[in-house]
């Protein structure tokens, strides 16, 4: 599969698409190396691994500011970075960010208040 | 003359492209001309010819996607307007285009089914009014706008906003009578206020029931206010500057204990100013810490498309550090972990009146 994609995409140029933003969790490990990653396998690990290195990095360099801290967050305009320190590493969570609420199957309160009036 | 407006689509379909330049080209009241490109190539050759006003850009699009040819059009043509129009109906997406900064977000779908809605938006964006009047006040200061209101004798709320910091001031037949800022009210407020150099203004409903707390002219609070500012300026005499810096410190000091932070740092990008701290011993390694942290945040942003860094957050047993960027310099301030209330409104409100 990998080898026909690569073959067309050589063939006909890339496709058109927009780049997704990761969404899912990632472990590194205390060089920032990816150690395991539920973030979609379409999306370049290389930029994968620049963030598990920078966070690893922060982490690092707070301590040495003595400022040490187990947790940091990055809120991006479309996109939050939850980063935990852990023994050997860093578990890093990523939730793009939207404007309007994921679960829209809740009642909202202002369609009960129409409905009782 | 030509006053008419460049428009230029870019769109990987060609027949989508031909659709527009139609509808566009006949419809809007302006009579723009309607340019297309296909790629983001060729859309940037034309934007750097071109006096272009606004972009229509798709998002799904081949080698350089429409964010990404946001972002690059966001740092080379900041005055450019730019809409996204998009078939990706996905919310996440409108939010990435509007944290690029995109001034419309529009489905091509809706805009099928509503182009006059579509069309009023667009000649809104381009700044055409039908109607006859004026409108913006430009490069006017604060005590421009409160002499203009006084003099027409009219009865209004004039809400200002700086930053994330709002204050309103009630004038009452030509006579101002009450005002609120920064926590204050009465004239010490409008001192304060006159203080700010930027903001927005809005004019509310009058409320001639308020309770008037300012009693004098507003002639002689504006000869007064001025006087103040004048002598907290810096001056050239040693003693006086250093009397206003002292004063501006207390100041400072005073906002930190009033929203319970335990410390601030401020850091100039620039590196030409020193950077300021008030709470902590520490100033030189949090400096260092803080730029660090500045740069791996916007390389982060930049590489994940995710738009711009509205603040980074730390925290540990003791303590949560928030890092938030304005205009030339990055601030981190320190905050107990007890610390109640939104942190990062609070941080807002303490980095806006850093200067004020």
């Amino acid at each position: 599969m990998g080898f026909l994609k690569t073959f067309f995409s050589r063939l006909f140029g890339s496709s058109a698409g927009v780049r997704e933003l990761p969404s899912g969790s990632v472990t590194v490990d205390q060089s920032g190396s990816i150690v395991t990653s539920t973030v979609s396998s379409t999306f370049p690990s290389v930029i994968l691994r620049q963030v598990g290195q920078d966070v690893v990095t922060l982490f690092r360099e707070a301590r040495a500011a003595q400022i040490p801290m187990n947790q940091v967050s990055l809120q991006f305009g479309s996109l939050l970075i939850t980063a935990r320190e852990l023994r050997g590493g860093a578990v890093i969570f990523l939730f793009p960010q939207t404007a309007v609420p994921q679960n829209l199957n809740e009642p909202r309160n202002e369609s009960r208040n129409e409905s009782r009036l | 003359m030509d006053h008419s407006y460049k428009i230029l689509i870019l769109d990987d379909d060609n027949d989508w492209l031909s659709l527009c330049r139609d509808l566009l080209a006949n419809t809007l009241p302006s009579k723009p001309e309607i340019l297309t490109a296909n790629t983001a190539r060729r859309a940037l050759t034309i934007l750097e010819s071109g006096n272009i006003r606004l972009l229509i850009c798709d998002l799904k699009m081949p080698r350089i996607d429409g964010l990404q040819m946001l972002a690059i059009v966001r740092k080379r043509f900041p005055e450019l307007r730019t809409i996204a129009l998009s078939g990706l109906e996905a919310e996440e997406y409108r939010s990435r285009a509007y944290a690029l900064g995109v001034d419309l977000f529009w489905l091509k779908g809706e805009m099928q089914r509503n182009p006059r809605l579509f069309n009023e938006c667009l000649e809104s964006l381009l700044g055409r009014d039908t109607t006859a009047g004026f409108r913006g006040i430009q490069s006017k200061s604060l005590m421009d706008i409160i002499q203009m209101e006084c003099l027409s004798r009219s009865s209004t709320v004039l809400r200002i906003t700086h930053g994330p910091l709002t204050a309103k001031l009630w004038i009452q037949e030509g006579d101002l009578i009450d005002a609120e800022a920064e926590g204050a009210r009465g004239e010490f407020a409008f001192q304060r206020l006159l203080a700010w150099k930027t903001g927005t203004f809005e004019n509310l409903p009058p409320e001639p029931d308020r309770n008037r707390t300012i009693f004098k002219p507003i002639n002689a609070l504006l000869l007064e206010s001025a006087q103040t500012l004048d002598e907290n300026a810096p001056s050239a005499e040693p003693e006086q500057m250093e009397s206003s810096s002292h004063r501006k410190t207390i100041w400072k000091l005073s906002q930190l204990t009033r929203e319970g932070a335990d410390f601030i740092v401020a850091v100039p990008t620039d590196g030409k100013m020193e950077p300021e701290g008030l709470g902590t011993q520490s100033i030189s390694s949090l400096t260092h810490w803080t730029l660090r942290a500045s740069e791996a945040a916007a390389r982060l942003g930049e590489k994940l498309e995710a738009g711009p860094l509205l603040y980074f957050s730390g925290q540990n047993v003791e303590r949560q550090v928030l890092l938030m960027t304005q205009s030339d310099r990055v601030f981190l301030i320190g905050w107990p972990n007890d610390a109640s209330g939104n942190l990062v409104e609070k941080s807002r409100k303490l980095v806006a009146s850093w200067d004020s």
